[in-house]
């Protein structure tokens, strides 16, 4: 008995099988401490669908034998990018959404191009040199947003040059314009349609992607190198495919980010938005080498949820003092850390 | 009495429901050298993973019955249990680190440690590696297998042969070693190597370690074993005195039929065009250098192509479809062939079945199916179907693609959507067969096409390479260790010696004769010494059968 209980603990993953639980022992307690279940469930959904994409950016790298995407912040430079000139030229609403997606594809296969370049020169070191091009892109684009001479006054300082720091969507129309589309409620609990169905959209392009010739040659490629050269497979190209792929969603991800969020943060806002993404796809139950659409799904609703949940409880138990945020982020932190643990670098040779 | 004995009581295994041990008892004395047999799938890696601690078994759901070490219940968890208990392995597949030098692999977790200042306040942990001392054991091991190659030589990139030798270095170097698993040792060697090997291994024995020996070659186990024991699907069938029992006796109780591997003329299609035409072809393989050789192969025929281990016979086959830095001038089907892009190679209808099966030529953790259909569908768009603009893999077709190789292959699996990870080593070497037929080319080079298989599945296999010059048309280039298999279907031999081939043998040359032209003598002196009819031979050179 014990022993088809652990067999059933490692098949789901030990990670996976934790956190659950913790988000489970927290959901009891919210409920206990008299939290409205609903509104907890609507945000755990609104924050499911904000950070899907970001989370399934880390997919095509992964597969590719890259490894999980630690530099996110280059691709959500380029949508953020994208978002800032569209709105320059005052762009609003659906209009610009629109235009910002096109435009992100341009700047983030671009950008995506070149880090994988990047990443074939150095293979076997992709996880660190990921880590730090990601916070140089950073560096790079505080500089850009501080030069380019951007003159919409909706997106400027008071006084003074440059772009401030968080930018309302709401002055552009375009806050919670894709949260809202189509939600609607049962009972107490929104669902916010719009979110979900992009977020199901670029899942199923990913998959598909994935069932085609190139995608299952990426594939190959990453599990087992030598096995793709003996195919006739040129493998730096496909991992430059995957990552531009990556770079995309990235870019798409912060567009649906900032939306739901109702404000883009430029300067460093990006700089730390890849370790949670790479947490929840870890806690899901992929691994270095090995990721799929399942676990980008059950990795995204338990981290979220986990945060969701975990600071309302924490501020009920701690009213008053500052330990609420505190705990947020040692909880926030510990489950990187602990999901990061669980990195199992290398495929299967 | 049972002191130092080690036993197997009732032992049995489940994988995912499909019980693959069943019932299994069987006992190893000490000084004994016991040896196991049984087709592909028959469950002996899996035993002797049971009796190493293996994670794949614990993390499956463990074992039933009990391995016993001088009557006492050895309660074996894990593979650093059973090295406290004297048990060592060489494994099937390799578990060496590849970045690593040949000492470090067979030092690794036992380091020999000097006192530093540090470590006389810290502890062990803050000892130095003492180098010299290591490389000194790592020599005397290597030297027990005959093996003259420098310890510090990186695994990485090593053939296959010399990384059998590390594994096997590793274990002879532990102390208080009382029992020894030798899990298919010699598929990887060449008849001189496994001889050193057995030498060895009965040196051993003679300290008395208890040795477990693994083989498919029924002619070692004659030669090296006291006892054998036979199992046939996951099930015991025999254990007798190997003094009592004939090589065709061991056959029949384990598939149930008299197999024999005797070479029977064909009726192939030799015409006098050349398919193929290599000159100076110079391969950077480590450990298997080709340093300048031409040769030029017939549409239709089978050539053979043998020598030993480190001669440079592997890197032919290797370098001609650009997996090492590889220079020289190839012609196929009259028009040059840049051998470097080994993509166009493919799309020009060569495929290759590589001798690494776990390097290069499986996708472990991906399903049979796939594995088999890969190289088609990325090669020849096979398997593909076109919606819209995408063009998806076809899972349906791959599918039964799968299901039609594993019947025509014999693969035991128990179905193709398992993960290849999951098969038999000899399952495994199948499926790669299975994917190099998809290709449906018209050169096909095969490197060890047997290593690790049953003699039942071998001759499947054999005679299903021959069936393919035959009925297709197919020409075959086969690099083997194995004389035997050689001589059992190809029209002609290359041996390769020191990088370039020394000669070219029939088949129905005499052992003599080909162990001779393998150790450096030249044709002519190896005919003589032999007493053969040395014109006949020469006249019949590659026409045997055309
Ligand atoms: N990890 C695994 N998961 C599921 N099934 C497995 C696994 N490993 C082995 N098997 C199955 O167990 C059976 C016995 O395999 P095993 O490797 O012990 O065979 P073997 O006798 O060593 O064969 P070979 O001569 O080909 O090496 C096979 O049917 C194989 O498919
Ligand atoms: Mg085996």
């Amino acid at each position: 008995m014990g022993k088809k209980i652990g067999n059933a603990i490692n098949r789901i993953g030990i990670p996976t099988f934790a956190v659950g639980a913790l988000l489970l022992v927290l959901l009891i307690a919210a409920g206990a401490l008299g939290q409205s279940i609903p509104t907890l469930i609507s945000d755990i959904l609104k924050r499911i669908g904000m950070n899907g994409v970001l989370v399934l950016a880390m997919l095509p790298a992964i597969k590719s034998g890259v490894g999980p995407n630690f530099a996110l912040p280059i691709g959500i430079e380029g949508g953020l990018m994208a978002m800032i000139i569209c709105m320059q030229f005052d762009f609003e609403g659906w209009g610009l959404i629109g235009a910002a997606t096109l435009l992100c594809i341009l700047f983030c296969s671009i950008l995506g191009f070149l880090y994988g370049k990047l990443m074939n020169a150095v293979k076997g070191a992709e996880m660190t040199i990921a880590t730090y091009s990601g916070f140089s892109m950073c560096a790079f684009f505080n500089i850009l947003w501080l030069a380019i001479p951007f003159s919409n006054r909706k997106m400027g300082w008071m006084l003074g040059n440059g772009l401030r720091e968080t930018i309302d969507m709401k002055k552009f129309g375009a806050k919670n314009i894709i949260s809202d589309f189509l939600a609607f409620k049962i009972g107490k609990v929104t669902i916010p349609v719009g979110m979900i169905l992009t977020l199901a959209l670029l899942c199923f392009i990913t998959w598909l992607f994935f069932q085609t010739k190139t995608g299952m040659a990426i594939y190959a490629g990453g599990q087992n190198p030598r096995f793709a050269e003996a195919s006739g497979l040129n493998i730096n190209r496909n991992r430059i495919i995957a990552n531009v792929f990556s770079t995309i969603l990235a870019g798409l991800g912060i567009i649906l980010y900032s939306q739901g969020y109702g404000y883009t943060q430029l300067y460093n806002g990006p700089m730390n938005m890849a370790f949670p993404a790479v947490a929840a796809v870890l806690v899901g139950g992929a691994t270095a080498s090995k990721a799929s659409i399942p676990n980008v799904l059950i990795g995204v609703c338990l981290f979220q949820g986990l945060m969701t949940t975990g600071m309302p409880v924490m501020n009920q138990i701690f009213t008053g003092t500052d330990l609420s945020d505190i705990m947020r982020i040692i909880i926030q932190n510990g489950v990187i850390l602990y999901a990061l643990t669980k990195v199992k670098s290398g495929g299967d040779r | 009495m049972n002191d130092g004995i080690l036993e197997f009581i009732n032992v049995g295994k489940e994988y995912s429901g499909h019980a693959v041990l069943k019932g299994i008892n069987m006992d190893v004395r000490p000084g004994e050298i016991h040896a196991l047999i049984g087709e592909n799938g028959a469950g002996k890696s899996t035993l002797m993973n049971i009796l190493f601690g293996m994670p794949v078994i614990h993390e499956t759901g463990g074992f039933t019955g009990e391995v016993r070490v001088g009557g006492q219940n050895a309660k074996i968890m894990n593979p650093h249990d059973a090295m406290e208990q004297g048990i060592g392995m060489v494994h099937q597949e390799f578990m060496l680190i590849p970045g690593f030098s040949i000492t470090e692999n067979i030092k690794i977790n036992r380091e020999i440690t000097r006192e530093t200042l540090m470590s006389k306040f810290f502890g062990q942990r803050m000892e130095l590696l003492d180098h010299k001392k290591m490389a000194g054991d790592a020599r005397k091991a290597l030297d027990i297998m005959g093996m003259d190659i420098e310890e510090y030589t990186k695994v990485e990139g090593l053939p296959v042969g010399h990384m059998q030798f590390v594994e096997i270095a590793r274990e002879i170097d532990k102390t208080g070693i009382r029992f020894l698993v030798f899990d298919e040792p010699t598929a990887v060697l060449t008849e001189s190597e496994t001889e050193h090997l057995l030498d060895a291994i009965r040196k051993l024995a003679a300290q008395g370690i208890g040795i477990i020996f693994i083989s498919h070659r029924l002619d070692e186990i004659i030669r090296v074993s006291d006892r054998v024991t036979i199992l046939r699907d996951g099930e015991w069938v025999a254990t007798e005195e190997t003094k009592n029992i004939t090589a065709a006796e061991i056959a029949r109780l384990m598939v149930g039929r008299a197999l024999t591997l005797d070479r029977t003329e064909g009726s192939r299609q030799i015409s006098g065009e050349e398919i193929l035409r290599v000159e100076n072809l110079r391969v950077n393989m480590p450990g298997e250098e080709v340093k300048g050789v031409d040769l030029s192969v017939r549409k239709g025929e089978i050539l053979g192509i043998g020598g030993l281990a480190g001669q440079g016979k592997l890197g032919i086959a290797n370098g001609l479809m650009g997996m090492y830095p590889v220079k020289g001038k190839v012609t196929f089907k009259g028009e040059p062939l840049d051998v470097a892009n080994n993509s166009e190679t493919l799309k020009k209808g060569i495929a290759f079945l590589s001798e690494d099966r776990k390097g290069v030529g499986l996708l472990l953790s991906s399903p049979i199916d796939l594995n088999i259909a890969f190289s088609a569908m990325e090669v020849h768009g096979k398997f593909i179907k076109k919606v819209g603009p995408l063009s998806l893999t076809d899972r349906k077709e791959i599918r039964e693609n799968a299901e039609k190789m594993a019947k025509e292959l014999d693969i035991r699996c128990t179905s193709v959507a398992q993960n290849a990870g999951a098969l038999s080593g000899g399952n495994q070497q199948k499926v790669c067969v299975g994917r190099a037929l998809c290709l449906d080319p018209d050169l096909l080079l095969v490197s060890e096409p047997t290593r690790g298989i049953d003699i039942g599945a071998k001759k499947l296999i054999l005679d299903l390479l021959k069936s393919l010059a035959e009925e297709r048309g197919m020409t075959i280039v086969m690099t083997s260790s194995e004389l035997a298999e050689l001589r059992s279907i190809c029209d002609r031999v290359l041996i390769i010696c020191e990088g370039k081939v020394a000669g070219e043998l029939s088949p129905t040359d005499s052992d003599e004769v080909y162990g001779l032209m393998m150790s450096g003598v030249s044709k002519e002196e190896a005919m003589k010494a032999s007493g053969a009819v040395q014109g006949d031979s020469l006249q019949k050179g590659g026409a045997v059968n055309g």
